[in-house]
Parts: C-alpha cells; sequence; structure tokens
C-alpha cells in the first residue's frame, strides 16, 4: 500500500511536471495560449510564425535547461546532504561552483570587452562558449583537488571542511580579480552570477543534456552507497561499502552536474539545499531509490515555476532567475517544515 | 565446534603522523567459535573497542593476521558477508524508518540498485523476530529510547546473516533490564542460532553470567605501557596467557576469578572485588566488626544493608571471626517468624527486636554512638 502510495505521488509529479513545462512554454513576454503552445509543439507548419520561433527556438531551449538543471542540481544536492549527513549541505559545499564562478571571473575581468554579457546573450557567440569552458575549467581544477585530497581521507566530515576552504580560496581569488577590474566589468561578472537559463541554445543545449544525462546516471548508480551512508561510514564500511570508492563516484558525478549546470547557466542557488528536503517530507522515506526521482522531478517542477515567476506574467521585466528560487523558495520550505514539524529528523 | 575467527600474532594499534602507536601487542592467538558469546572486559581505555575493530576489518592490523574461516585478506564485501557489527555510533537523523534500518542489513546480499529479493525479507523478518522487535517497525529511528534504538541496531546485525557478531559496548546507556533483556538475547542467539558473538562490555556481573569466556584487557595500553607496568598490581604466576609481559587474559570466567585476575586487573584503592558474590564494591570506611547470624535471602540483603552502613561482617560460625575482640559491637540475628523476617540485635547482655533493616540500622547507629 505504502508503494503504491508513492507510485501515485511520483505519478503524480510528473504530470505536475507537464503541465509546469507546458505553463513556462505559454509565459513570457508575449503570451503564447497554451492550446496554441500545443499545435505548435505538435503539428508543424501551423500557426503564427513568429510564436513559432519564439516557442522553438528561446522558449523550449530554455524550459529544458530548467529541467535539467533543476534535475541535476537537486540531486546533486541530496548526494551531499547524506555524505556529509548534513542538512545544510549543498552541491557547492565542495567548492565546484566557486571555481566555475572563478574560471567565469578570469574570463570576464581579464578579457575585458571580448566576452561582455551582450555576447552571453547572444544565441551561440563565441563569447558564451569561452565563459562555459572556463567555468568548466574553473569547476574541474577544484574537482581534481578535492579528489586528491579525498583519498587522503578517512573521514567525510574533514571533506566537508576541505570543501569550504575551497570555498574560501575561490572566492578570495575573485575577489581580487574583482578589486582590480573596472566597475563595467564588474558588473558583468555580477550580472552573470545571477544565473539565467536562456542563454543555452543549439549545440550547448546537447552539451548540457549529455552532462546531466552521465551525471544523474552516476547518481542513481550511487543510490545503494548513500543508502548505507545513512548510518555513517563505520556501519557502511562494516556492510562491505569502499568508503573512498564511493567518495570519488559521489564527488565525480556531484561536479560533473553542478560543474556543468553552473558553467552554462551561471550559479542558481537554493535548488540543491532546498529540494532534497521537500522529496524526504512529500515521501516520508530516506531511500535514495525513491529519494532520487522524487529530487529530480520536484526540482524541475521547481525551478520551471521559478522561471515562470521571474518573467512576471503581463509585464516586460525578466528577473534573475537565482533571485527568484531562493526569494520565492525558501520561504516555502520554512512553511512545510513548520507545519510538519518535523524539524528534530536531522537531529 | 567450528572456528570461525582465528587471530595469529596480532598486534592492534594505528598510525598518527607517522609513528606506529601499539595499542595492545603480542596478543596470544584468539579464536571464536561458532555458536559462543565472548566478552570482551577491561578498564577505560584498555584497548577494548580497538581490538574491536581490528577484529571487524574497520581498522588495519599493525602486526599479525586475522583468519575468517580459515582466510587471509578478505574483500570488505566478502568481510560483510562474514562480520556483521553493533557499534556505539549514534544513528538518529535521516529520517530512517525502523524497517528501512533493519533492511540496510542486507546490503551485503542485495542487488546492485539495493533491491530486496524473497530471501532478503525472509532474513529481515528473521532478524526482527530475533531481536524482539516487531512493535518498533513503524517508527522513526530518532524516537526511540537507547535500550529499543539498541535492539533495533541488533536486528540490523542480525539481517545481515553472517557467522559472526560483534557488538561494541552494547549495554552502554541502557537501564538494567533493557540490560539483561540485551544479554539474554545474545546468549539464546549463540545457543539457538550457532552465532559466535563476541562483545565488549563493562557489565561484569552481567558478563560473568553470560560469557562462555572472558578476554580480559589490562588498562595502560600503548605508549604509557611501559610507565605503568611498574605500578601494577602483582599477579599471580601463570595466569598470564601468552608471553610474558602482555596485559591481556582468557579463559572462562570462573577460572578467571578464581586465579584472582579480576580483583588484580580491576581493583583499585577505591573499589574492591568481593570473589565469592562477583560483585565490585565500595570499600567502607572506618569498619566496626559485627556478627551475623541467619541464612537466606534476609541474611543476605542484611549483610548488604550492614555493609553499607560501614560494619565489617564475620560469619555466623563462632570463633570464626578473624577480626580479633570477640563479637565486635554485637551479634545480629536474623530470623524469619510467621513468613515476615524480624531482628534481633544483642550486645552487652541486652537484646533488642526490629522489624524492618530501615529501624535495626537507626538502632545500630544509636548504640555505636552511644557507646
Amino acid at each position: 500500500m505504502k508503494v503504491r502510495l508513492r507510485r501515485f505521488r511520483l505519478g503524480g509529479l510528473l504530470l505536475l511536471l507537464g503541465l509546469a513545462f507546458l505553463f513556462d512554454l505559454s509565459s513570457g513576454p508575449i503570451r503564447i495560449p497554451l492550446r496554441d503552445i500545443f499545435h505548435l509543439l505538435f503539428s508543424r507548419g501551423s500557426g503564427d510564425p513568429t510564436w513559432a520561433f519564439i516557442v522553438r527556438s528561446i522558449r523550449l531551449p530554455k524550459a529544458i535547461t530548467a529541467v535539467l538543471a533543476g534535475c541535476g542540481l537537486s540531486v546533486s544536492g541530496l548526494q551531499m546532504q547524506t555524505m556529509f549527513r548534513n542538512p545544510l549541505a549543498e552541491p557547492g559545499v565542495l567548492g565546484i561552483t566557486a571555481g566555475a564562478s572563478f574560471g567565469v571571473a578570469a574570463v570576464m575581468l581579464s578579457g575585458g570587452s571580448m566576452a561582455t554579457l551582450y555576447a552571453i546573450r547572444e544565441l551561440g557567440s563565441p563569447g558564451s562558449w569561452l565563459i562555459a569552458g572556463a567555468a568548466c575549467v574553473g569547476a574541474g581544477l577544484v574537482m581534481l583537488l578535492v579528489l586528491a585530497l579525498s583519498s587522503r581521507l578517512r573521514d567525510n566530515v574533514l571533506m566537508l571542511v576541505i570543501g569550504l576552504m575551497m570555498n574560501s580560496i575561490t572566492v578570495a581569488l575573485t575577489s581580487i580579480w574583482q578589486y582590480f577590474s573596472n566597475p563595467e566589468e564588474v558588473k558583468e561578472y555580477l550580472l552573470w552570477t545571477f544565473g539565467s537559463l536562456g542563454g543555452v541554445t543549439g549545440l550547448q543545449l546537447y552539451i548540457l543534456t549529455a552532462i546531466v544525462i552521465v551525471g544523474l546516471a552516476a547518481v542513481f548508480l550511487s543510490s545503494k552507497m548513500l543508502d548505507a551512508l545513512l548510518l555513517g561510514e563505520n556501519y557502511a564500511r562494516s556492510m562491505g561499502l569502499t568508503v573512498k570508492r564511493a567518495r570519488v563516484i559521489i564527488v565525480c558525478s556531484t561536479s560533473l552536474l553542478a560543474g556543468g549546470i553552473t558553467a552554462f547557466c551561471g550559479p542558481i542557488g537554493f535548488m540543491g539545499i532546498a529540494v532534497p528536503h521537500l522529496a524526504r517530507l512529500l515521501f516520508n522515506t530516506s531511500s535514495h531509490r525513491v529519494l532520487m526521482p522524487a529530487s529530480c522531478l520536484l526540482g524541475a517542477i521547481l525551478l520551471l515555476a521559478c522561471d515562470c515567476i521571474a518573467q512576471w506574467p503581463g509585464t516586460q521585466t525578466v528577473l534573475p532567475i537565482n533571485i527568484i528560487t531562493s526569494l520565492v523558495g525558501a520561504p516555502v520550505v520554512i512553511y512545510l517544515l513548520v507545519r510538519k514539524k518535523n524539524l528534530n529528523i536531522y537531529r | 565446534m567450528a572456528e570461525l575467527l582465528h587471530t595469529r600474532e596480532l598486534v592492534t594499534g594505528y598510525h598518527q603522523g607517522g609513528r606506529r602507536i601499539v595499542v595492545s601487542g603480542d596478543l596470544p592467538e584468539l579464536t571464536i567459535g561458532a555458536g559462543q558469546l565472548i566478552c570482551l572486559l577491561g578498564p577505560n581505555g584498555s584497548g577494548k573497542s580497538t581490538l574491536l575493530r581490528t577484529l571487524a576489518g574497520l581498522q588495519p592490523a599493525l602486526g599479525g593476521r586475522v583468519e575468517i574461516e580459515g582466510r587471509v585478506g578478505l574483500s570488505s564485501a566478502e568481510l560483510a558477508k562474514k562480520i556483521s557489527l553493533v557499534l556505539t555510533d549514534r544513528v538518529t537523523g535521516n529520517n530512517l524508518d525502523v524497517y528501512s534500518l533493519v533492511a540496510l542489513g542486507r546490503y551485503p546480499w542485495s542487488t546492485w540498485l539495493g533491491g530486496l529479493r524473497e530471501a532478503d525479507r525472509e532474513a529481515i523478518h528473521r532478524a526482527i523476530i530475533a531481536a524482539d522487535i516487531g512493535e518498533l517497525l513503524g517508527r522513526k529511528v530518532f524516537t526511540l529510547s537507547d535500550g529499543e534504538s539498541q535492539k533495533v541496531m541488533l536486528a540490523r546485525a542480525l539481517s545481515q546473516d553472517t557467522p559472526i557478531l560483534m557488538l561494541d559496548e552494547p549495554t552502554a546507556h541502557l537501564d538494567l533490564p533493557s540490560r539483561i533483556r540485551l544479554m539474554r538475547i545474545l546468549h539464546r542467539l549463540a545457543r539457538e542460532l550457532d552465532k559466535g558473538i563476541l562483545l565488549s562490555t563493562h557489565e561484569l556481573d552481567l558478563a560473568l553470567q553470560v560469557a562462555d569466556e572472558v578476554w580480559l584487557l589490562e588498562g595502560g595500553g600503548g605508549v604509557a605501557r611501559s610507565g605503568a607496568d611498574a605500578v601494577r598490581v602483582d599477579l599471580p604466576t601463570g595466569s598470564r596467557s601468552g608471553s610474558a609481559g602482555v596485559p591481556f587474559h582468557k579463559g572462562t570466567p570462573e577460572d578467571l576469578i578464581l586465579e584472582g585476575i579480576f580483583e588484580a586487573v580491576f581493583a583499585r584503592e577505591d573499589v574492591i572485588f568481593d570473589r565469592s558474590s562477583g560483585v565490585f564494591r565500595i570499600p567502607p570506611e572506618g569498619q566496626m566488626p559485627i556478627r551475623l547470624e541467619g541464612v537466606g535471602v534476609e541474611a543476605f540483603w542484611t549483610r548488604r544493608a550492614l555493609q553499607r552502613a560501614g560494619f565489617a561482617i564475620m560469619d555466623g560460625a563462632a570463633g570464626a571471626d578473624s577480626t580479633g575482640g570477640g563479637a565486635g559491637v554485637g551479634v545480629v540475628r536474623v530470623f524469619v517468624e510467621a513468613g515476615r523476617p524480624g531482628w534481633l540485635f544483642e550486645a552487652g547482655g541486652e537484646s533488642k527486636r526490629f522489624d524492618s533493616i530501615a529501624v535495626l540500622l537507626d538502632g545500630l547507629h544509636r548504640h555505636t554512638h552511644l557507646s
């Protein structure tokens, strides 16, 4: 019966995801009714050509990016929370996101006009490639460093401390760069840190899709390891888990997801920390075989919803996604946690 | 009796900053047999946990080897099918419910995604019955009391379905009934499921009751050992197992008591070990000799009360007292009249009757303070 209820809820979330996806396609500075969205998606050549262009070239890639980023960030947050047995852990704790930001800062602040924000928003321009590439290099370097250090440690808590230290170092380095740059460049960098789902099109979208699929596959394969880690490393070891190997798999998949998504969308906060909590509340379980798909679905739905809110219906203004995720999401989580009175489950 | 675990020339310890720190060196050969319940005893800091963790493969040995069913160098996955553990690590968070936690014990056996087969469910069911946690199944782990939590962790280890079970201080934090209940379950598991069980504990009296064998570690292992050796109480010759100087003893609990090893290992100035009853006692101060006459359970508890009140008991048989000075303070006679106990105190030709131990102690107090 319990299993049936879970399947029912997962099915419900899947349905909700479909609705959110369609709603996201229809909302924007130009409102396109849902009925027309169906026509534009499923019967080629029909409907208004301007609408067709808007939906196929702009909104569809953006919605797909939202789904990919929502899934990826949420499951990597779940991985971090279980691995560190800490409810405050999120994809950024290893310093990967900060590493990506550092890469971007290095390019933007030293390259000057070469990679402007305008270039990022220009579809498929070399500037956006440069930025994504720089972010990947930054994230990758931090990942290698964390991996090298992780093989020397017995304890996952030490990993958390090292991740936080890596975070501070990269943030400090970025700050030095900002300090010596001129205001326009700093503003461009600042705008990048607000995050954007809209810049990923064409080949970039394929690459992001590939990264997220590979990352998710690794994450799903780590479900069993994560279940064992719920009891702490000693018990996990006594049940036959090779803790160091598990750590490599977890660090690699989280780096791939968080680094890749940050490279293409900029830093998107909040999803990684909040969605796993929502999944636990909704499914009342700690089994990662349930929490993984649940976090995926919830993350995608939430990010799509945030994207709808970001382009406030009826107005021309579009707010940065990173602001919305925190502003809308955090109160939701506070409300749910307080109402459910489940705060003590993380003792 | 099938031999499950056998150590040879085992040295336990750890590395710290490139230095080898030996906790227990030159241990004798240790064996755990099927159906055997072994208690690992020793004062705090004597290396019980280190030995247990080394035997369980959680930390590498500094020297020697541990053979599991005749094999060495098992992979962690193979080891997980031979030894299951109950550790002192607290498991509270993460929203786990009791059934899921017990089911995690199937980790070494479940499919690569963690799926459970029919055989796994049966093993979980057996573990739940054996650890007697049927009524806890729906609960969240963080709502459990210490006693319940310990039984659940035992069930998790049992569902791992291994021939060897090791528990690190499973009775810590438990109240007395829970401690006894847990020990009873373990005793039954060894007998009925033929498991080899090793547990470390501070519960000497319980260990003495259930253990088939006791492993006794003396304190002061590691770097401090050479200094501590000099002040250690002299042991009867021939009682040490293994080579000379090894602070380790093993044997049936009764043999160890009769050889005086318990006293030697645990006794301090402020603690005495009563060989006749097998319990540790707070030594009374400023003892006054008193004679106690009587038999049965009433006499036993009267003796306890008198000892607590600071009297040294001389046995009832006339002339058996070694303290000298005749009858000491006087004579307490315990009797049972019409199913109720009574006490008579005789001193200096006078005799007084008391109806309860409280009144008796009060009377004795007044008597000793007047004279």
